[in-house]
């Protein structure tokens, strides 16, 4: 890669000035918000001393555990739906040129990236409504699969459309059937985006608050919602402390996959 | 099974079809379970919002099917929905632009250090991009308070008060919220310029600026589509950000579409504008990528 | 294309054959402290003491999910969809007359409620329900204003130019309930009109009235109203009586703050609970009932959210303070101008879209 020459020093520098304060916007308000989870009192902008009340606070308040229980379950689930689905449907429409409605489905494939949440969230409970299905886990979870496949569909296909198709017809001639090729070659070689995806759909499906909040029953509600809930009735602390383990958890999924990216990239065929 | 690939014999049209056409079948296989699974869940629901849209609201609000009507459909040119569809646009767009601003520069800065810099940044970038959204907003809400932070820091400059629940306070959130969406695009359009075009670019014209213009910036332009894109849109649509920051006063298309499933109780228009929205936002984007397509 | 099109149209009126038209509403049939299942409980935020729920729970060895609505029109869209199949709710006066109509509620089963003499006959027997058949008072209280005497100082008209003619001193700080017949009845009632008009140009008056001064409001709220009042955030609220006290109690404010019933008249309510036809646990629902009609829980629940007990055998256990207090027990010529929400039919509607041209 040829020397990337920025610019004069100047710029460089007022560059480098706006990026901190980039950075700054980013994590400031994250770090008061962190800061008071560990706030003695009910309010969330007094400092009045320094305690892990709240943090203690959190499994004692089923609302909040039941909240917990309820995202693991329908973040799993959805996410390993999604990622087999989203990843077959990739594989479908970059590795077969033709097949009946393939334009159709490549079509409605991105419809639930570009639709707003709101709009998605409305149909969603018309259509359980109109089938008098009743609200709960269930309906939450078929939900998310139903945004999920294509964004998990995206980013595999992004995977496959870069790979040599040169590797896996070599695979073809190697193997002798489709899924030992498939397993051996293809799989290994798609899988980061693969995992990607997983990612992405996992993450997806804990932020979602308003098509969740529309389909959700009573004791169904997942923890962003809770969360929100809990923003409009009243703020105290422990809503700071929830989001800090909130933060937290999203911090090792990030730094779990870097790690596992960079393991893969050393370790698979053509990495 | 493969057809044996033995290079001496010869390959009758008829061999060929059969090969295409189990092909075919295999592809279809595949994406057959995404497919159904979407036209169930997605295309039925969308299509039922269309169907409710021309139906007439009940006197508890629930939409009554047997009654036909372009009542909803009309409202969506009433100067309520005007209103509120006027501040929506001009809010996604201004955080559209400010998103823009600010990333660029950023972007820009990280592309071009060391590549295990780069990486470190962009490390730091992603975490509050894979970031709970909703505890994103909610750092807000509380600095911007009355006794938040960001309000006292106001006060003492003596530049602005207590922001929460008005305009500008929403802006602030749909910027945080958003601008990672538009960093990383930019940052992927312009780690991959040739950077060879941009030096020779500064040798032929004297400023660097106009270097800037005439090179640089089109030809980050995917980048900076792509992640315009990716906030208008949201922020078109944004729902959480306004309800948390707006206090109930500053209401987007978002809030108004739920509003009408709850309390003003009128799914008939609920669904009305949904779609609209819906349409609106499928119209821009493939105009987006038509234009992209053609300059390309 | 064309298959598809046809196997959609197809499932689509299949689908829309699948709508439930089932317009019977059977009465319950339950015995005293029978259980047929877990409760969800659908309330307003803060309105029952926490105490209670686990007491419950022991008490009949079930579990108690609540959920919390904020407008008795939020809570109605719940509840008419039907997803969510709440077994016990909370609706105010009027709304349950509205519900009643619509074939929403199960008629209770009064042999399930041993402690329904605990209550006073005042509240029972009220229009919205003459018989008591789908509901039993829960709480009563009235809806005004609370403010930070800081901000209005000590000699004002008690009326609600506080809020529809505000101060500029305190403009900006002012927060009106997220709801659209309290919001506007209190507009109603500053123009001199009933709160329950079916008028559309008194009612376009009140609208006109608030657009006016909407600039001056900070938020339309009704779960923290009160927070925000002793936060400091507002300095003059539109809210509930209960809330208000419960609030003042907290940071000891009493001397800070007030509530005021305006001279032009205000809102009193009675909220009840009742069960929705879509309940899973009828019976639960009804040991639930009559769990918060026992004269130590009805207490409970009083001495918790500060709002006025319709349950006479609960005296002895209220708080002194809160019986005594004439803001939370009104005495009679208060209820001269207190005026209870009514069903007003058709025009229902109209007061929720006038909120929604409001705040757009």
């Amino acid at each position: 890669m040829s020397e990337r020459s920025t610019t004069t020093r100047l710029l460089d520098r007022w560059l480098a000035g706006h990026s901190t304060l980039v950075f700054l916007f980013f994590y400031a308000p994250l770090v008061v918000l962190v800061v008071f989870s560990f706030n003695d009192s009910r309010f969330v902008n007094r400092w009045e001393g320094f305690t892990f009340d709240w943090y203690r606070a959190i499994p004692q308040d089923a609302a909040l555990m039941n909240a917990v229980k309820n995202s693991l379950i329908i973040a799993l689930v959805s996410t390993i739906v999604s990622t087999v689905l989203g990843t077959m449907a990739a594989l479908a429409l970059e590795r077969y040129r033709r097949w009946l409605g393939k334009r159709t489905f490549d079509a409605l494939l991105y419809l639930p990236v570009i639709i707003p949440d709101v709009t998605m969230a409305v149909m969603l409970l018309i259509f359980f409504t109109q089938l008098n299905q009743s609200l709960g886990i269930t309906t939450i979870i078929l939900s998310h699969i139903a945004f999920n496949i294509s964004f998990v569909a995206i980013v595999v296909r992004a995977r496959l459309a870069n790979l040599d198709p040169l590797l896996e017809e070599a695979a073809a001639d190697l193997y002798a059937g489709r899924w030992q090729a498939f397993r051996r070659v293809t799989l290994p070689l798609i899988l980061p985006g693969v995992l990607g995806g997983a990612l992405l759909a996992l993450t997806l499906s804990l932020d979602d608050v308003v098509i969740t909040s529309f389909v959700q029953g009573p004791g169904s509600t997942p923890l962003a919602v809770e969360v929100f809930a809990r923003i409009k009735r009243g703020v105290t602390p422990i809503i700071n402390a929830i989001s800090t383990l909130m933060l937290v958890a999203s911090m090792m999924l990030v730094l779990g996959s870097l790690v596992i990216q960079r393991r893969q990239s050393g370790s698979t065929v053509g990495g | 099974m493969r057809r044996a690939a033995a290079p001496d014999a010869p390959v009758t049209a008829e061999l060929e079809h059969a090969a295409e056409r189990a092909a075919r079948w295999r592809g279809f296989r595949l994406a057959l379970p995404s497919f159904a699974y979407l036209i169930v869940l997605f295309a039925i629901p969308l299509i039922l919002v269309g169907v409710y849209s021309f139906a007439s609201r009940s006197r508890t609000g629930a939409p009554e099917l047997s009654d036909w009507n372009l009542d909803s459909v009309s409202k969506l040119v009433d100067s309520t929905v005007l209103a509120i569809a006027w501040r929506s646009t001009w809010l996604a767009l201004l955080t559209t632009v400010v998103c823009l601003l600010v990333a660029y520069p950023f972007a820009y800065y990280i592309a071009t250090r060391s590549p295990r810099i780069r990486n470190l940044l962009l490390v730091f970038v992603m975490i509050p991009f894979w970031s709970n959204f909703l505890v994103r907003t909610y750092a807000w809400k509380v600095l911007l308070g009355a006794d938040g932070l960001f309000t006292k820091v106001g006060e003492a400059l003596g530049i602005w008060g207590q922001l929460l629940f008005t305009l500008p306070a929403v802006l602030i959130g749909l910027v945080y919220g958003f601008l990672p969406f538009m960093v990383l695009p930019l940052y992927a359009a312009i780690e991959r310029l040739d950077w060879s075009l941009v030096e020779a670019a500064r040798d032929l014209y004297a400023s660097g600026w106009k270097a800037f213009r005439k090179v640089t910036l089109p030809l980050s332009r995917p980048g900076i589509i792509a992640g315009s894109i990716l906030v208008f849109i949201p922020a078109l649509g944004a729902y959480v950000t306004p309800d948390i920051l707006g206090g109930a006063k500053t209401v987007l298309l978002g809030n108004h579409i739920v509003n009408q499933f709850l309390a003003a109780r009128n799914w008939p228009l609920g669904s009305a504008v949904s779609m609209a929205i819906m349409i609106v936002m499928l119209f821009a984007t493939v105009l987006y990528f038509r234009t992209q397509a053609r300059t390309l | 294309m064309k298959r598809f099109s046809i196997a959609l149209m197809t499932l689509m009126l299949l689908m829309a054959a699948c709508g439930d038209d089932d317009d019977v509403v059977e009465a319950a049939a339950c015995d005293p402290g029978a259980t047929d299942g877990d409760l969800d409980l659908y309330n307003w935020s803060e309105y029952i003491d926490p105490e209670l729920i686990p007491a419950f729970e022991e008490q009949y060895g079930v579990s108690v999910t609540e959920t919390f609505f904020d407008s008795n029109e939020t809570m109605l869209a719940q509840v008419e969809a039907g997803g969510a199949a709440y077994d016990l709710v909370v609706p105010s006066d009027y709304m349950i007359s509205i519900m009643a109509e619509e074939g929403l509620l199960v008629p209770l089963d009064k042999g399930a409620l041993t402690n329904l003499g605990n209550l006073d006959p005042t509240f029972t027997g009220l229009p919205f329900d003459p018989d008591n058949e789908f509901s039993v008072p829960y709480q009563w209280g009235t809806t005004g204003i609370g403010f930070a005497y800081e901000a209005v100082g000590d000699d004002f008209d008690p009326s609600w130019a506080l809020i529809f003619e505000p101060d500029p001193s305190y403009a900006g700080q002012i927060s009106l309930l997220n709801d659209a017949r309290e919001t506007l009845g209190a507009a109603l009632k500053y123009l001199g009109y009933s709160v329950n008009t079916t008028s559309q140009e008194e009612l376009d008056e009140a609208v006109e009235l608030i657009k006016g001064m909407r600039d001056a409001i900070a938020k339309y709220d009704s779960d923290q109203f009160e927070d925000d009042l002793v936060s400091g955030e507002t300095v003059v609220a539109h809210g509930w009586s209960g809330d208000f006290f419960a609030a003042f109690d907290e940071v000891d404010g009493w001397e800070d703050f007030g509530y005021i019933i305006p001279q032009e008249g205000a809102v009193a309510w009675v909220d009840n609970m009742a069960i929705p036809t879509t309940a899973d646990a009828p019976c639960t629902a009804h040991t639930f009932i009559d769990f918060i009609l026992d004269a130590e829980n009805g207490a409970a629940l009083t001495n918790f959210n500060f709002y006025a007990s319709p349950n006479v055998a609960s005296e002895p256990f209220i708080d002194a303070e809160i019986l005594e207090d004439e803001a939370i027990y009104p005495p009679d010529e208060a209820f001269d101008r207190l005026e209870f929400i009514a069903d007003t039919g058709d025009f229902e509607l109209q007061y929720q879209d006038a909120l929604t041209e409001i705040k757009s």
